[in-house]
């Protein structure tokens, strides 16, 4: 095509390269329709929203910065809600980041059985999420539960898990890991370390390097932009949960599982609270990106992008 | 992973403890691995067990590892006790025209993206790559309040036609990724022998990629089944449930005398995940082989 536009008389080019502009818009023309739709138009009239007072029935009313100021000063639960999102965010980030990370290097070993290892840690993430909340319910069930039956046995009382205020972040955690360990995150980190050159090792071997050195010094490097890519859609995923706690918990015992996006969705739909619960909504939206922009601002620090394809790639994506 | 055998000084000593590294290193694997398999599998065990007792002995403490009566009716039991018909058949219908909509509209904006030279390429598809900063609390709002003066509330079609327009910033990020890989001379062959945009499309470019193309499928098709909050924001009748929110149905709707009913909620977790495990063995080769992530390197 290329070619063909260059060498080509003049009046002929400017033709074919309209008519390439035209069909190329109208290809991706399912995008550009969905996100105004979709993605542009909620977002400015979440936007306006916020600044009114709607509860659907009558028409929005505009009372300014009103919304922000009873979340900022007024509402408790808007900064508790956050609180403990970030606390189930920092579990959960942690956890979920360096568990897919062990687990893939376990099964980057290539042992006999690996592959089906490798399904049986995937099929939690292909599992439903209602589904997941009813099973580990049933689990962590105080009296009449396996889990503290298990415990009992080696003489430990397990405490009421989802029932208990101090136990029912962590309990929704271990769920919520359950269900995404062995997943695509898992599965993302494997590939990275499979394109880990195998005689690098092997030299590091030969001058002397232990386990321990030769991931520090080698495989993490080399994987660090996997890394960071996982990092940074944890956080978000983990600051958006809400269904395992509705399903699980309904947010109690006493608020102990009441995180933002639960407060956020009652404003809007149990409540019809729809000004306060966008107002909610662009203070998350702007927490996400603020995080983000931070794990952008640190990655120049500790993430190693090595030459050639991946490079590459990076300039195909912009 | 044989790294204490290195520093040892005699090369006969070095190569049997080498020899006992690797045993050692194949315990220690094995024994992770188990241990990280009952984590992971054990939660599937016990819902297939308990979803087979009597309603007695699921409430009996200390619980019974395999029940005393198999209680196979326990399924017709739970598929009757709600509508689950309607919410199967409701699931089927979200989950096959949304993951259509979705997987070919996808393609669609992928192949734009990839083969064509039009004003303001670059940016718009960092655009794409933007929405994937979008979260869903951001827009779900308003969204709510679109599809009520649509008139869409409690229908099905919340859930469908929003797929329809692209399917997502992470689906024609990765199709596009693979069409690039496609040496255009392909695409020029054809075109000389008179095929137009779309026949490139349908014709080379669509069965060299069919790996992918099979795998954004896949992972739509899951994640329709599997959804919950929208499901649950737009929808208010029972015969109108998908099988996600039929189960929460299921599982807040009181018994009749107060019997414990977990043996059947069991039974319908278990009629909620099989399609899932189904849809994951068909297509296993295509996770295994990890045909997505070579997109995602990138």
């Amino acid at each position: 095509m290329a070619t063909i536009a260059q060498t080509g008389p003049r009046p002929r080019r400017s033709t074919l390269a309209r008519r390439e502009a035209v069909e190329g818009l109208l290809y991706i023309s399912p995008f550009l329709l969905g996100f105004l739709i979709f993605t542009a138009y909620p977002m400015i009239a979440s936007l306006y929203l916020s600044f009114t007072k709607y509860n659907i029935i009558t028409a929005p009313t505009w009372i300014g910065l009103e919304n922000y100021q009873e979340a900022f000063f007024q509402d408790a639960q808007f900064w508790t809600s956050l609180q403990r999102t970030l606390y189930f965010a920092l579990l959960n980030v942690t956890l979920g980041v360096l568990g897919s990370l062990g687990a893939a290097m376990l099964l980057s070993q290539n042992y006999p059985g690996t592959t089906t290892f490798r399904t049986l840690f995937f099929l939690p993430s292909i599992t439903p999420i209602i589904a997941s909340a009813i099973l580990w319910l049933w689990i962590f069930q105080p009296t009449l539960g396996v889990l503290n039956y298990l415990l009992s046995l080696v003489g430990i009382q397990g405490p009421p898990w989802l029932q208990s205020g101090t136990w029912a972040i962590p309990s929704v955690a271990i769920v919520g890991l359950w269900g995404t360990i062995g997943g695509s995150r898992m599965i993302i980190f494997l590939a990275a370390l499979q394109s880990v050159p195998q005689e690098m090792y092997e030299a590091a071997e030969i001058d002397g390097a232990g386990s321990w050195r030769k991931f520090w010094h080698i495989t993490l490097p080399l994987i660090s932009p996997t890394m960071f890519f996982n990092i940074v859609l944890t956080i978000i995923g983990s600051l958006s949960v809400f269904s395992l706690a509705y399903i699980a918990t309904g947010g109690g015992p006493n608020y102990a599982t009441y995180f933002y996006v639960y407060h956020l969705f009652k404003n809007a739909f149990e409540f019809s609270r729809m000004g306060y619960a966008a107002a909610m909504a662009w203070v998350f939206f702007l927490i996400v990106l603020l995080l983000t922009a931070i794990q952008f601002k640190l990655s120049n620090r500790w993430v190693f992008y090595a030459g050639g394809e991946s490079a590459e790639g990076a300039d195909d994506a912009k | 992973m044989q790294s204490s055998a290195v520093a040892l000084p005699q090369a006969c000593t070095r190569s049997r403890a080498r020899t006992l590294g690797r045993v050692r290193n194949a315990v220690i694997f094995y024994v992770s691995v188990a241990i990280l398999s009952v984590f992971f599998f054990g939660p599937f065990v016990w819902t297939v067990i308990s979803s087979l007792k009597e309603a007695h002995e699921i409430a009996t403490f200390p619980p019974t590892f395999l029940p005393k009566a198999w209680r196979f009716d326990n399924y017709p039991n739970a598929w009757s006790r709600v509508p689950f018909l309607n919410f199967y058949v409701n699931s089927i219908v979200v989950t096959g025209l949304a993951t259509f909509g979705q997987t070919v509209t996808a393609t669609l904006v992928a192949y734009g993206f990839a083969r064509f030279r039009f004003p303001l390429r670059g940016p718009l598809f960092m655009l794409v790559l933007s929405t994937l900063m979008v979260p869903w609390e951001v827009t779900i709002v308003p969204s709510f309040l679109l599809f009520r003066t649509l008139g869409w509330l409690d229908t099905l079609s919340p859930l469908i036609v929003p797929h329809w327009f692209g399917g997502g910033p992470f689906f024609i990020f990765l199709l596009r990724q693979f069409f690039l890989t496609i040496p255009r001379d392909y695409d020029e062959a054809a075109k000389i022998d008179g095929a137009n945009s779309l026949q490139v499309l349908w014709e080379i470019l669509v069965p060299l990629c069919r790996p992918a193309i099979t795998t954004v499928a896949i992972f739509a098709a899951l994640f329709h089944w599997n959804a919950f909050i929208e499901p649950l924001i737009f929808l208010n009748t029972p015969e109108k449930f998908t099988v996600s929110l039929g189960l929460r149905y299921f599982q807040t709707t009181p018994m009749d005398a107060g019997e414990p009913k977990e043996h059947l909620l069991m039974a319908g977790t278990v009629i909620m995940i099989v399609p899932c495990v189904l849809l994951f063995f068909a297509a296993q080769r295509y996770f295994v082989k990890g045909i997505v992530l070579s997109g995602l390197k990138g």
